[in-house]
């Protein structure tokens, strides 16, 4: 892989485009306010521990639910979808 | 699918690589499994693509170079009888046949609950740190970092490395033990010039002791944070906030396969091995100590599945370590105020939203479950949990398979392959 090459993605319908190596969890920073789930009253929630461990980041990747968005690089031409 | 090899090491974080190399390198067949997408573990992450850290290049390529098998993406998720793991990886699965096995799944950060900490923008200390490491746009952003010991460090410099603009350090510890300690270092010079280089590079960043988050504010993200720095209140406006209070060992598997556990830490004998045969843990599982206390580990077991000879330095410097862990643990002890930040409303279980105020009346973790659906959620108790082990002093004993949310097809041993046709090669 090129150092400094960059893909392209798409949350939530918005395009993003992030370095090879970023973590759908830390591009969901560029697509709006950090949010991967809504918790049980509606209210918003982001990644918390960055490793697999909080269950906190989970999100629609390529049509699968509730995968942990920190355990998975972005692709090109990866769908995310967050259920907030 | 199915796998069989002659060790199988759970976790590829430094502890899990150096035993993998000094194994397959006598000759076992070696296979790593690591829920990550890249080896490294929680300190080393990205290393296996940017190759800017010396150590971390040095282990990375041995391992590359050692003919252990790494399989990235794969989650084990149960144990149901011994020399079996089964494993998920994405949408498959994957059951895997041991001869012996290392543990070395690591540690966590120990969160404790405050008002406003489940808002975006809100997250552990080397959790935004490792995040950043993945990619999180720092630049230019206002960070305030609260928490203990080195680890508030490593991840200030990190970011401040990234362009962001750390505002705050926090260290909780009382300023006599905070400086206790940091004099202990002397005795562990490794430890002391990483201190010193990441002090030096902090120069400017405002830090205290005695000093910790009171609540984090905001409507649908992090906007600002009030503190207690010495006595008194103040308030910071900022985008990110790192809060949590040390770390604790991920004991989920070592639990489920029954490895004994006392004070948090599995227990093992001078050669790593459990009270469970042919099972042995390195690196976090043996108490809080870092890197160096990983790789040493790492290499004993390592030996000993090989059944190979152990120089006598090894030993030496996992006893020095253990030193070093011994005072670390003393020094990020969460100090008592910790436990009376949340208030009635702020949620304790942040995967079933259960308030402190609905555990009033429980007396375990048991009825806490029962009644209140605490650590009922996806994550399995693995963020409340120890919460609620420094909150309410309540252990976590019964982990119970699957030790993560797994489909049911994971749990279901795969069909023998049938026999393929032998090539001529
Ligand atoms: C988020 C975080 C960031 C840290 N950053 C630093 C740092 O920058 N500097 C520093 O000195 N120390 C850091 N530490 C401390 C760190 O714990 C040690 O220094 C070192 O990484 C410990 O090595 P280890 O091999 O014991 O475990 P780890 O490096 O934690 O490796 C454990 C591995 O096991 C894997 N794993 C766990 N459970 C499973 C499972 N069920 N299935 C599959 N895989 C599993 C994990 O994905 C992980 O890669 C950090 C700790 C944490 C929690
Ligand atoms: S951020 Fe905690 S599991 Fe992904």
């Amino acid at each position: 892989m090129r150092d400094g090459a960059s893909l392209t993605l798409r949350i939530n319908g918005r395009v993003v485009t992030v370095p090879v190596g970023t973590s759908v969890a830390a591009a969901l920073a560029l697509a709006g306010d950090f949010v991967s789930r809504g918790d049980l009253g509606g209210r918003p929630r982001g990644p918390l521990c960055g490793m697999g461990v909080c269950f906190e980041c989970r999100a629609t990747i390529d049509g699968v639910p509730e995968v942990l968005a920190c355990l998975t690089p972005c692709r090109d031409g990866q769908e995310v979808v967050t259920d907030a | 699918m199915r796998e069989a090899c002659d060790l199988v090491v759970v976790g590829a974080g430094p502890g899990g690589l150096a035993a993998a190399c000094r194994a397959a390198e006598a000759g076992l067949d070696v296979l790593v499994l690591d829920q990550q997408p890249e080896p490294g573990g929680q300190i080393w992450r990205g290393e296996a693509r940017k190759r800017e850290h010396r150590l971390a290049r040095r282990w990375l390529s041995r391992f590359a170079a050692s003919g252990a098998r790494f399989r990235p993406g794969a989650r084990v998720v149960a144990a149901p009888e011994p020399g079996l793991l089964l494993v998920e990886e994405g949408t498959s699965s994957l059951a895997v046949r041991y001869g012996r096995l290392v543990l070395a799944t690591g540690a966590r950060e120990r969160f404790l609950p405050f008002p406003g900490w489940t808002l975006p923008g809100v997250l552990g200390v080397s959790g935004l740190q490792v995040l950043v490491k993945d990619g999180l746009p720092i630049q230019g952003k206002r960070v305030v970092l609260a928490g203990t010991g080195p680890l508030l460090l490593a991840a200030a410099a990190t970011i401040q490395a990234h362009g962001g603009d750390v505002l705050f350090i926090a260290e909780q510890a009382p300023a006599a033990r905070h400086w206790g300690f940091a004099l202990q270092l002397w005795r562990h010079p490794g430890k002391l010039l990483q201190g010193a280089a990441l002090a030096a590079g902090l120069v400017g960043v405002p830090s205290a002791t005695d000093a910790w988050v009171l609540a984090a504010q905001g409507e649908r993200r992090l906007e600002s944070v009030r503190l207690s720095v010495r006595g008194r209140e103040t308030q910071l406006a900022c985008d990110y906030l790192g809060a949590a209070w040390g770390l604790v060992p991920n004991l989920e598997l070592a639990r489920l396969l029954g490895c004994e556990v006392v004070r948090g830490a599995v227990v093992v004998n001078d050669r790593l091995e459990t009270r469970v045969p042919r099972v042995q843990a390195v690196g976090e599982l043996l108490g809080i100590g870092g890197v160096d206390q990983a790789l040493v580990t790492g290499e004993l077991a390592g030996l000993v599945a090989a059944e190979q000879p152990v120089p006598s330095a090894l030993d030496t410097s996992w006893q020095r370590i253990r030193a070093f862990a011994t005072a670390l643990a003393l020094h990020d002890a969460p100090r008592p105020e910790l436990r009376a930040l949340a208030t009635p409303d702020t949620l304790v279980c942040r995967c079933e939203d259960v308030p402190l105020s609905e555990l009033e009346g429980c007396g375990n973790l048991r009825e806490a479950r029962l009644y209140a659906r605490l650590g009922m959620g996806a994550c399995q108790g693995r963020t409340c949990g120890a919460a609620a082990e420094t909150l309410f002093g309540w252990a976590g004993e019964d982990v119970r398979p699957p030790c993560l949310p797994a489909r049911i097809g994971s749990l279901r041993l795969p069909p023998e392959p049938p026999p393929t046709p032998k090539r001529e090669s």
